[in-house]
């Protein structure tokens, strides 16, 4: 350090350009890697609970709700895709 | 009911294994048992830090494999009374742990009444890193104040509330806390260093401890005698402070305020 700099109230150090670089980055890698198996961690309870209210009035097995999140420009789509049974033959 | 502690990083060279010898002896001073268990196999450190490395005959590896039993293999520290540890093989290669054999080997240490299982986790994220956090209950993340160290931690939080048992098991998440290493006061805020608020609003866990930039820590692995032991230093005092908020006291950060320099000093010093 110069005996000049020294004089001379320090100038805006680099810690601020780390944060700011961090916070972007790490912003960037929790959306792909956390939360697995894509998507925030209530996916399976909003599955769950979709499941519950479709089934009041369709019967549908388990694996009849899916639910997927994707992230795009700026904006993140709920997929939402319900397999409904085959028609009944008989009618009612 | 034994815990599990795991101190891990991602990145190598923060402090883990410092960290791991200086708060199992913290626990151990306190009274409890404690076992502490070198998971870097082929690259064991935890012994020459802790001052063993003439003692080892057996490892952990060697438990695993079921060619030594624990007795035989835990080292008894000399200093202080109900530690053990239980070092890294040298010569096998990362293969040799497996998640059962990890997994007996703890229960073991349970049975035998350990009241802390402190796990040393290796660098990374492979096999090594995620068997020593894998049966945690709580969870140590040593971070530096630097950018590669904080990404690291970041994405080691991520694995641990992803691929422990506890979150594989959907139980109760790993209780986790932020151990900041090699902080610099003065440099922090010159603003030439993220400093601790900048580094809990980024990794937003709660914070265990802030261990200062010391000489200590180099006299201490010099000597393999864990810092925590010397209790004049400043690094000893702050890993001292992070057990007692582990263990669930209140203690106020020291060490985190850079000393007031002299004119003459901070012209001439530095």
């Amino acid at each position: 350090m110069g005996f000049i700099d020294f004089f001379r109230s320090s100038k805006k150090g680099s810690a601020s350009l780390a944060k700011e670089r961090l916070q972007i980055i790490i912003a960037h890698e929790r959306t792909q890697t956390r939360g697995e198996p894509s998507g925030p961690d209530y996916l399976p309870m909003l599955e769950k609970d979709l499941l519950e209210v479709i089934r009041r009035y369709v019967p549908v097995g388990e694996e009849a709700v899916k639910v997927r999140v994707e992230r795009e420009e700026g904006m993140e789509v709920l997929e939402l895709n319900i397999t409904l049974p085959e028609p009944p033959t008989s009618g009612r | 009911m034994a815990k599990i502690l795991v101190v891990t990083s991602g990145k190598g060279g923060v402090g883990k294994t410092t960290t791991s010898a200086a708060i199992s002896t913290g626990l151990a001073l306190r009274g409890h048992k404690v076992a502490v268990i070198d998971f870097d196999v082929g690259l064991r450190n935890l012994d020459l830090i802790m001052g063993v490395e003439r003692r080892v005959v057996y490892d952990f590896v060697n438990v695993v494999q079921g060619e030594a039993n624990l007795n035989q293999a835990l080292i008894r520290d000399k200093r202080v009374e109900s530690l053990y540890i239980l070092p890294a093989s040298q010569t096998r290669d990362k293969d040799a742990l497996s998640e059962e054999g990890v997994k007996r080997v703890l229960d073991e240490l349970k049975a035998d009444g350990f009241d802390y299982i402190v796990c040393d986790s290796p660098a990374g994220i492979e096999k090594g890193a995620q068997l020593a956090m894998y049966f945690a209950d709580e969870a140590i993340v040593v971070s530096n104040p630097e950018v590669s160290s904080v990404r690291d931690s970041d994405r080691m939080l991520g694995i641990l509330a992803s691929k422990s048992h506890r979150a594989q098991n959907n139980e109760t998440p790993i209780r986790e806390h932020l151990l900041i290493t090699r902080y610099s006061p003065g440099r922090a805020d010159a603003g030439e260093m993220l400093n601790i608020d900048d580094m809990l609003e980024i990794l937003s866990i709660p914070l265990l401890g802030v261990i200062p930039e010391s000489p200590a820590v180099l006299q201490a692995s010099n000597a393999g005698t864990p810092v925590i032991l010397d209790k004049e230093s400043d690094a000893g005092q702050a890993y001292d402070d992070a057990v007692a908020r582990l263990l669930g006291e209140e203690r106020p950060l020291r060490f985190i305020t850079a000393e007031k320099k002299g004119l003459l000093a901070r012209l001439f010093g530095k």
